[in-house]
């Protein structure tokens, strides 16, 4: 049968992993291929059937469920399941189900096998366990961030303007105000591009003015021979020492021999500028909130370059959390200028991804305000409200949108006496309810920003006490830890989005981060730590050895990962002037980041697995 | 489309009785495949649509009048209720006596080059006959395959050949253009659903495929026969309430 231009084999083409395949062996898959339609709500694998097929999703959708009837997986076009009960030669032991009216390719066992065996990618790809390859790969990327630098090139701002040696320094000086810059390049008389001479501003000044030469001396007689030059490929605080130690302000870049480029002393300060030490110290000195707001451009610089300097996610979460906590500090003192030091003493707090340290460049506000207990209404009511209306307004403005949620310091119910926050916390402890526990994931990491910080401690050691001695509130903690599941199939095909503005895409926080910083989290209470960090969290919980060897250092791995791809994901959109989020589509990023992503997730939905086992949250509340 | 309105009217008025059709021709027929196929016989009318076997079948053909027009290409899957086993299916290339026009081309995409290594219809009849025996044809739209295969057999064999089809299109119509919503939609100028394949098919969920492959056609009846039963019909519905 001649199959060029059939139906099914356009499909495998377009799907990983058979896409891999070369293509007579995909025409001989195409053609091996048996169909079946099943309208929604259709059971397609039932608990303890026989099943030889892999089962791969031409269209529609499919759930596969876990045998306590919990939802596992969705898949999507292209998704592929019912492998488990074939491998293993076993009945079926998760049943899968037709979520929309839903066509199954089935490729038999044996073709399947043979594949399996004779194609390593394709096999690598189906392995299900494999976490080795991820660990190997943040390793080496924490080697990197020792350099934390980046290429000279990386300063050039233009290509280099080279004069001839014979052109006069009239001739020189004309072309330096054209060109608007303050040095030239000097060229060999008949080689018009090797570069044998620099001179710059200073030069004319000094060589030429204060000597009295003549307009006409040549370029040759007044520039300096043999520059000191630096390669491309050094970096920059190598180009740093280089005009320190030479004290010269112009410093050449060659590639290959050949000037592409000068890099100035200001161009140094400015890189230093993007500096997230430098935009705190603007925040301070920023005299109002569009003076803050104004520092956007300098905060997304300062996060692609620590980005491309090749930081850990740790690093880059904290920094950008500092930024945002100065900001908030700022604002509050702006706000205390304006109507006055405050009549009993508060405290503002950070929620959520700011109090972990975990802050990147799209994030909307959450945040609170704990008062002194003497609070009363009547007298200080307003006070707090217009001081919370200041700061979040001002958030809001320094590109920190208002949470959807409402969990601000303008709500009434998060601006309350210390006596109240430690009731709410002790209730959400004591009878969890869906509502609380929800709330439980952003004000159980909390810190205190501006004012009295130590009630922000002294809620976090309620918490951890509290927390750890309820075994109920855990497990309930646990069932919100696994709602949302990393977008993996049963062969670790990506499940994507299905509609929606981001059709197509895998949201990194909503199934990547944040699913294991909810785990880490419930980790992280039942062993009592105070830490709000997730790393610092896994720390604790790996000295507390409740985890399987081996799964702590997994965990942080894949949350380092997954962190370091929606980070450089960010850094790309602001590089083009996007408006950066934390979709990805899988087919845009490289098969390298692919299937280390793919580890990453594995090592997620296994966790999940296990906490429902550590803490079962199947319990009625 | 309501997604489970059943069929009210049946397809079949019953009044052709298929067993009694085989027996005779088993009898009656010259040509020894033609025998063969008559003698394995077609399901009783009362054999529930679980336990038929299926074959989808789809023509490319230079045009649509069978007295005139040719078959060009031919594809078959067999299937069941459960599971449509593409993996059996088969396909033909066949070479028209009248040499093709331009215009066919250009629907079916069949070439001369393609047609140059085609088959005879000739050497395809006793393959084709083998793969329908024993099964009940399932085709979109029914008035091109079974005239242009009684012909292609008539004009070189001298016999034609019969057999019941089950039509998605004429139960698709059923569902579309019969119903009492249907017809008052008639009446009030509201055009009719379309009933062709592709169509049809969007509205079982089912995907978008390339049409005018015979083949790929055929794949694709057969899918969208398995998406009628499951919304309109039961698997305990006698094969004699819809074939035709």
């Amino acid at each position: 049968m001649e199959v060029e231009q059939l139906e099914i084999l356009t499909f495998l083409k377009d799907h990983v992993p058979f896409r891999w395949l070369p293509e007579e062996e995909l025409s001989k898959v195409a053609t091996e291929i048996d169909v079946s339609y099943f309208r929604a709500g259709a059971t397609i694998l039932e608990v303890g059937q026989t099943n030889s097929d892999i089962h791969i999703v031409r269209s529609g959708a499919v759930e596969i469920y876990l045998r306590n009837g919990e939802l596992f997986n969705r898949l999507g076009e292209g998704g592929m399941f019912g492998q488990q009960s074939v491998l293993t030669k076993s009945p079926v032991r998760f049943p899968a189900k037709a979520l929309d009216d839903t066509l199954i390719y089935f490729i038999p066992y044996a073709l399947f096998i043979e594949l399996f065996d004779r194609y390593e990618r394709f096999s690598d790809f189906v392995e299900l366990e494999n976490n080795k390859r991820l660990s190997h790969t943040v390793t080496r990327r924490q080697d990197a961030n020792e350099l934390m630098t980046s290429p000279v090139n990386k300063l050039i701002t233009r290509e280099p303007v080279l004069i001839s040696e014979s052109a006069t320094v009239k001739e020189a000086a004309c072309l330096m105000s054209e060109e608007d810059i303050s040095c030239l390049l000097v060229a060999d008389a008949q080689d018009s591009v090797s570069m044998i001479g620099i001179m710059t501003d200073r030069d004319l000044r000094t060589r030429v003015i204060a000597q009295g030469l003549d307009y006409t001396t040549l370029v040759r007689h007044i520039m300096t021979p043999a520059p000191i030059t630096i390669d491309s490929s050094h970096f920059v605080f190598e180009a740093m020492l280089t005009m320190l130690t030479h004290n010269v302000h112009h410093l050449p870049v060659l590639h290959l021999g050949k000037p592409v480029g000068v890099i100035g002393i200001s161009d140094i300060i400015r890189y230093e500028s993007h500096n997230s030490l430098f935009v705190v110290s603007s925040i301070f000195d920023a005299q109002s909130v569009e003076e803050i707001s104004a520092l956007i451009p300098d905060i997304h610089a300062s996060f692609t370059r620590m980005v491309n300097e090749d930081a850990n996610s740790h690093m880059i979460g904290s920094a950008m959390s500092v930024i945002g906590r100065s900001i908030k500090q700022r604002l509050l003192a702006l706000a205390q200028e304006q109507l006055g030091e405050p009549p009993i003493p508060y405290c503002f707090l950070a929620l959520g991804s700011m109090a972990r340290d975990e802050q990147l460049v799209l994030t909307d506000q959450d945040n609170a305000l704990i008062l002194d207990d003497s609070y009363n209404a009547e007298l200080h009511g307003e006070y707090f409200l217009k001081l919370a209306r200041f700061v979040c307004d001002g958030l809001a403005e320094c590109g920190y949108s208002y949470c959807t949620g409402n969990i601000m310091a303008t709500n009434t119910r998060w601006r309350q006496p210390l006596s109240v926050w430690r009731g709410y916390f002790t209730e959400w402890i004591e009878q969890p309810t869906p509502e609380s526990l929800l709330n439980s994931s952003i004000f159980f990491d909390l810190d205190g920003v501006w004012g009295q910080t130590e009630w922000a401690d002294e809620l976090t050691a309620l918490i951890a006490k509290k927390a750890q001695a309820s075994p109920h509130f855990l497990a309930c903690l646990t069932r919100n830890a696994i709602n949302r599941k990393p977008p993996l199939g049963f062969f670790k095909d990506f499940v994507v989005e299905k509609d929606g503005e981001h059709r197509n895409t895998i949201n990194l926080k909503r199934r990547g981060t944040a699913p294991l910083s909810d785990l880490i989290r419930v980790y992280a209470l039942a062993v009592g730590s105070t830490a709000q960090n997730s790393f610092e969290r896994l720390d604790d919980i790996i000295a507390a050895n409740i985890l399987p060897p081996g799964r702590g250092p997994d965990l942080r791995d894949a949350l380092e990962f997954i962190s370091m791809v929606r980070i450089r994901h960010q850094a790309l959109d602001l590089e083009a002037d996007r408006v950066p989020d934390n979709n990805i589509e899988p087919e845009q990023i490289s098969p390298f980041e692919r299937r280390n992503l793919k580890d990453a997730f594995q090592i997620v939905a296994n966790a999940q697995k296990f906490i429902v086992i550590k803490y079962p949250p199947n319990r009625r509340f | 489309m309501s997604n489970s309105t059943p069929i009210k009217t049946p397809l079949s008025d019953g009044s052709v009785d298929w067993l009694l059709n085989f027996e005779r021709g088993a009898k009656q027929a010259s040509s020894a495949f033609l025998k063969a196929y008559y003698q394995s016989s077609v399901p009783a009318a009362d054999t529930p649509l679980s336990r038929v076997p299926f074959l989808a079948m789809d023509f490319e053909t230079t045009g649509l009048d069978a007295s005139r027009d040719e078959i060009v290409s031919i594809g078959v899957v067999p299937f069941t209720l459960e599971r449509i086993h593409y993996s059996q299916s088969k396909h033909w290339l066949v070479k028209p006596i009248a040499p093709l026009n331009a215009d066919s081309v250009v629907f079916h995409g069949i070439t001369h080059r393609d047609l140059d290594e085609a088959e005879d219809f000739e050497n395809v009849i006793e393959p084709l006959l083998k793969v329908m025996a024993g099964r009940v044809l399932v085709v979109h739209y029914r008035y091109i395959e079974r005239p242009f295969l009684y012909r292609a057999l008539e004009q070189r064999i001298n016999e034609g050949v019969v057999f019941p089809v089950v039509d998605t299109m004429a139960i698709e119509a059923s569902l579309c253009r019969s119903s009492m919503w249907a017809r008052i939609k008639q009446k009030l100028g509201i055009k009719p659903e379309s009933i062709r394949l592709g169509d049809s098919r969007m509205r079982y969920g089912l995907p978008n495929y390339p049409s005018h492959h015979a083949l790929t056609d055929a794949l694709a009846t057969a899918e969208l026969f398995q998406a009628e039963v499951a919304y309109h019909l039961s698997p305990e519905t006698p094969i004699g309430d819809i074939w035709l």
